[in-house]
């Protein structure tokens, strides 16, 4: 076989130490791993958060993030010492032979320039390609990647295309310096299923047309699966295994890839009760931030001991409704029933009984708590608000609180930064738990974490249900999650609910047309899911 | 019009501007009235008897509401009529004139030095951060601010005029005087403004450069190959632009506003000083228009930041 591309031989990474401070040590997040990539070939790294994915792609440019230091090892592109090399010659490489397309195109698309001037920048920069030819070629390439108006739509500011729009410029922003490399940093985790799947065809097609290498890094492993040749699985900055995609899927050589492989099969054993009765329920909803309203005519009722899912999209109006229940946003129009009665629409207005028994978690544990609290502080709070209990009493609370979401009690103490992502979403649980509530929320309490942490704290919720019996709203994007876990499903699009009733005839053909998109675009495992899709939505469009 | 059009907003802010001048002009105005001392009392000085006081404050109507006056006062100042002055009893336009422009022509030579030096210092203590220029250039400056300006004034002073003989001692103006040769009578004045004020313009800078710095889109440019000076410049520099912009424009109102000690020291016939004097004097007319004039200085050059961070956003000038 020829010469590789890029080969990384025992690299080694760590946190850059102040030389003055002697007793500090540096951290090694990468721990000398091997990798060999040749042209033409797309080699997948997939791992956990902190498994060190980013930074193996980085350290392919000659680029550590701040505060990093390649600190042994080599990395050799096309026939160049990386990490010996000296500034001017990484300036000269990046852009050139090896181009990066990172997570949140949002962000790394710089706000005061406009799209074209940056994509075409770095031809710009490195003067190696005519300008002429360079700004003809950001043209097919954004119409080969289905961008509304190709000659108009570089003449826009990043704020004023959507956040899909900004994945694919990005892909022609790394294309247009005709790299050798394309390194994929998660391209399409901030996205929509819907959007995804769209942005996921576009970029196996330019690779395999263009016949670059890239490394694609993602956490998901259904992602990963649809593009890659070979996978690479790391965890704690070492590689784990690697192999051909279809032989990783097939025969995982290690428990934790077979873990990865089985983390979407968890599902909630229905038992079923008598549950008829109603909790909760929404009649015919309007809401609105000002003059823009999100929400129209919305009707969703909750069951006494069920989890009642909402799908759908971001800007269809999940996290909005969820609002309109604690009380923050009251709508404009409709009525809000619980057990019967009918309360407040402002949170002003609710009585304290009907505040307790409906509690929230969100998203992004790391902002929803207070850093400046120990743990038995923002737990025992709402114990000492709703229950009325006592300093003491409230941190014994805490104390058995922890232990029933599976954390040691000892963590009592401790600061919220002294957590990993997972223990300060089971933090947040138990805080939501502490007043006694008898419906919880859930704002997409797992997409923020990586997905054999997700299912643990899954597992919890539904434990938790059996156990108190709490309700639980489940907001989420994730149909495989609501698969899992839910009784009912509400599907949500642009304000309005397009579907909704139990879950088995949510998810038994024939599907709701939007609903059948959700689902069929969410990643399976499997090689060629993504073509069978493609194949299947372009035999529906023909025979429309 | 759109409610987030960049002229709606611009409007906004006008309109903000002239309440925040019609605030200032009531506390002008209600500070000045409780100003301790009485005006006929200081005109007449030792020959204030009771009959002498009574019939000044009939004079100038100082027996009416205070609100009538106040508006009276306003609607004078609104159409220029700034008034007459107690003590000498000339048209205060008159009087305020040549020294606004001489405070203006400080000020301006002042800005010309110190803007750019401030902000290009800025920059390069940004392009180099945590290195030794960027450390000199902190150094220094802390320096320069640490001092009380009539300190650096003196000390200026005695290096520019005593020492060297480049400068005059005294900054006097006359209309006889070619440009470079008021430059040159300006010089220390100017360049004690300059030093005092570049600190805070450059730490500034650098600042709201750095926090850009750690943006994603920062990053991404220097993996297009960017250098650290074209990722500064190209990319830091335009969306920090905001923040500078306010510091300059209120670095220019500390200029126009806040000489009074440099003007002191070097005997500059400028605003500051009338306004000092008028003070003293309980020549409360004066005392009111430098203080309006003051203030709306401020609100206008706050006015022009807004309006210009307004221009340099892309979200507002073009919105959705």
């Amino acid at each position: 076989m020829s010469e590789p591309l890029l080969q990384m031989r025992g690299l080694r990474i760590e946190t850059e130490v102040n030389p003055g401070k002697k007793h500090v040590k540096p951290v090694e997040i990468l721990k000398g791993i091997d990798l060999t990539l040749h042209r033409s070939q797309v080699l997948g790294l997939i791992g956990e958060s902190g498994a060190g994915k980013s930074t193996i792609g980085l350290a392919a440019m000659g680029y550590a993030r701040r505060g990093l230091r390649l600190s042994g090892g080599e990395v050799w592109l096309d026939g160049e010492e990386l990490r010996s090399a000296s500034e001017e010659v990484l300036c000269q490489i990046r852009g050139k032979k090896v181009a990066y397309v990172a997570q949140s195109a949002a962000a790394a698309f710089n706000p005061a320039h406009r799209l074209l001037s940056q994509v075409l920048e770095v031809t710009n920069i490195h003067d190696h390609i005519d300008p002429a030819k360079a700004a003809k070629r950001a043209i097919e390439l954004f119409d080969r990647m289905g961008l509304p108006n190709p000659e108009e739509f570089g003449t826009r500011y990043p704020h004023e295309v959507s956040g899909g729009q900004l994945q694919r410029a990005m892909t022609a922003m790394a294309l247009a310096g005709e790299p050798d490399l394309l390194v994929f940093d998660e391209p399409t985790t901030a996205l929509d299923v819907t959007t995804q799947i769209d942005v996921l065809a576009i970029i196996k097609e330019v690779i395999r047309d263009l016949g670059s290498a890239a490394l694609y890094i993602t956490h998901d492993l259904g992602v990963v699966a649809q593009v890659a040749d070979r996978i690479k699985v790391l965890r704690h900055g070492q590689e784990v295994e690697e192999q051909e995609t279809s032989a990783l899927l097939a025969n995982p050589r290690e428990d934790y890839t077979r873990d990865l492989l089985n983390v979407r099969r968890a599902s909630a054993q229905a038992e079923d009760a008598d549950r008829d009765e109603m909790i909760l329920s929404l009649d015919r909803i309007d809401a609105a931030y000002g003059k823009a309203q999100v929400l129209w005519d919305v009707s969703v009722a909750l069951r006494r001991g069920t989890c009642l899912a909402i799908v759908g999209e971001s800007g269809s109006g999940k996290s909005t409704l969820a609002r309109v229940i604690m009380g923050l946003l009251p709508p404009s129009k409709g009525q809000i029933t619980y057990q019967g009665k009918a309360i407040s629409a402002a949170l002003a207005g609710r009585s304290a009984a009907s505040r307790k028994a409906v509690q929230m978690v969100y998203q992004l544990p790391d902002v929803a708590m207070n850093p400046r609290q120990t743990i038995g502080e923002i737990i025992g709070r709402p114990a000492q608000v709703f229950l009325g209990l006592s300093k003491s009493a409230a941190y014994t609370r805490a104390k058995k609180l922890l232990d029933m979401v599976d954390l040691p009690t000892d963590m009592i103490t401790r600061f919220p930064n002294q957590l990993s992502g997972g223990q300060k979403q089971r933090v947040c649980i138990a805080r939501a738990l502490a007043a006694e509530p008898e419906t919880v929320i859930c704002d997409e309490v797992t997409s923020a974490l990586d997905p054999l942490v997700a299912e643990g704290i899954t597992e919890l919720l539904l434990r938790l249900q059996r156990k108190l019996g709490v309700s639980y709203i489940f907001i989420t994007h994730d149909m495989a999650m609501v698969r899992a876990i839910a009784d009912d499903v509400v599907v949500m699009r642009n304000g309005r609910v397009v579907e909704q009733g139990p879950k088995d005839s949510i998810f038994d053909p024939p599907y709701a047309d939007y609903t059948h998109l959700l689902i069929s675009s969410t990643p399976e495992m499997r090689i060629g899911w993504l073509e069978q899709v493609l194949q299947e939505r372009r035999m529906e469009a023909a025979g429309n | 019009m759109a409610d987030n059009s960049i002229q709606a907003l611009v409007l906004k802010r006008l309109a903000s501007g002239l309440v925040t001048l019609l605030i200032v002009s009531l506390l002008v105005f209600v500070g000045t009235e409780i100003l301790p001392g009485d005006v006929a009392q200081a005109v007449l000085g030792q020959q204030a008897t009771p009959e002498a006081v009574q019939a000044i404050r009939d004079q100038l109507g100082l027996e009416r509401p205070a609100a009538v006056r106040y508006l009276e006062w306003l609607a004078d100042f609104a159409l220029g009529d700034l008034g007459t002055s107690l003590v000498s009893g000339r048209e205060i336009s008159e009087m305020i004139g040549q020294r606004l422009s001489n405070t203006f022509f400080l000020a301006a030579v002042a800005a010309v030095i110190a803007i750019p030096l401030s902000v290009g210092l800025g920059l390069l203590a940004a392009l180099y951060e945590g290195r030794p220029t960027d450390k000199g250039i902190s150094i220094l400056t802390l320096i320069f601010v640490s001092l009380p300006d009539f300190l650096l004034g003196y000390i200026l002073l005695l290096l520019g005029a005593v020492v060297l003989g480049w400068f005059p001692a005294l900054s006097k103006l006359s209309d006889s005087m070619t440009f470079w040769q008021q430059l040159n009578a300006v010089a220390l004045p100017c360049l004690t403004l300059a030093l005092v004020t570049s600190s805070h313009t450059m730490r500034l800078t650098r600042a709201a450069v750095l926090s850009v710095m750690h943006q994603p889109y920062v990053e991404m440019a220097a993996l297009k190959g960017a250098s650290r000076k074209r990722i500064i410049l190209r990319h830091a520099l335009p969306n920090a632009l905001s923040p500078i912009l306010n510091i300059v424009m209120l670095t220019l109102a500390f200029l126009v506003v806040g000489v009074v000690v440099v003007e002191a020291v070097f005997n500059y016939a400028g605003m500051g000083r009338l306004m000092i004097d008028a003070v003293s004097k309980r020549d409360m007319p004066l005392v009111q228009a430098c203080g309006l004039i003051f203030a709306s200085v401020y609100v206008l050059l706050n006015l022009t930041a807004d309006i210009l961070s307004l221009l340099t956003n892309p979200r507002r000038r073009r919105p959705k």
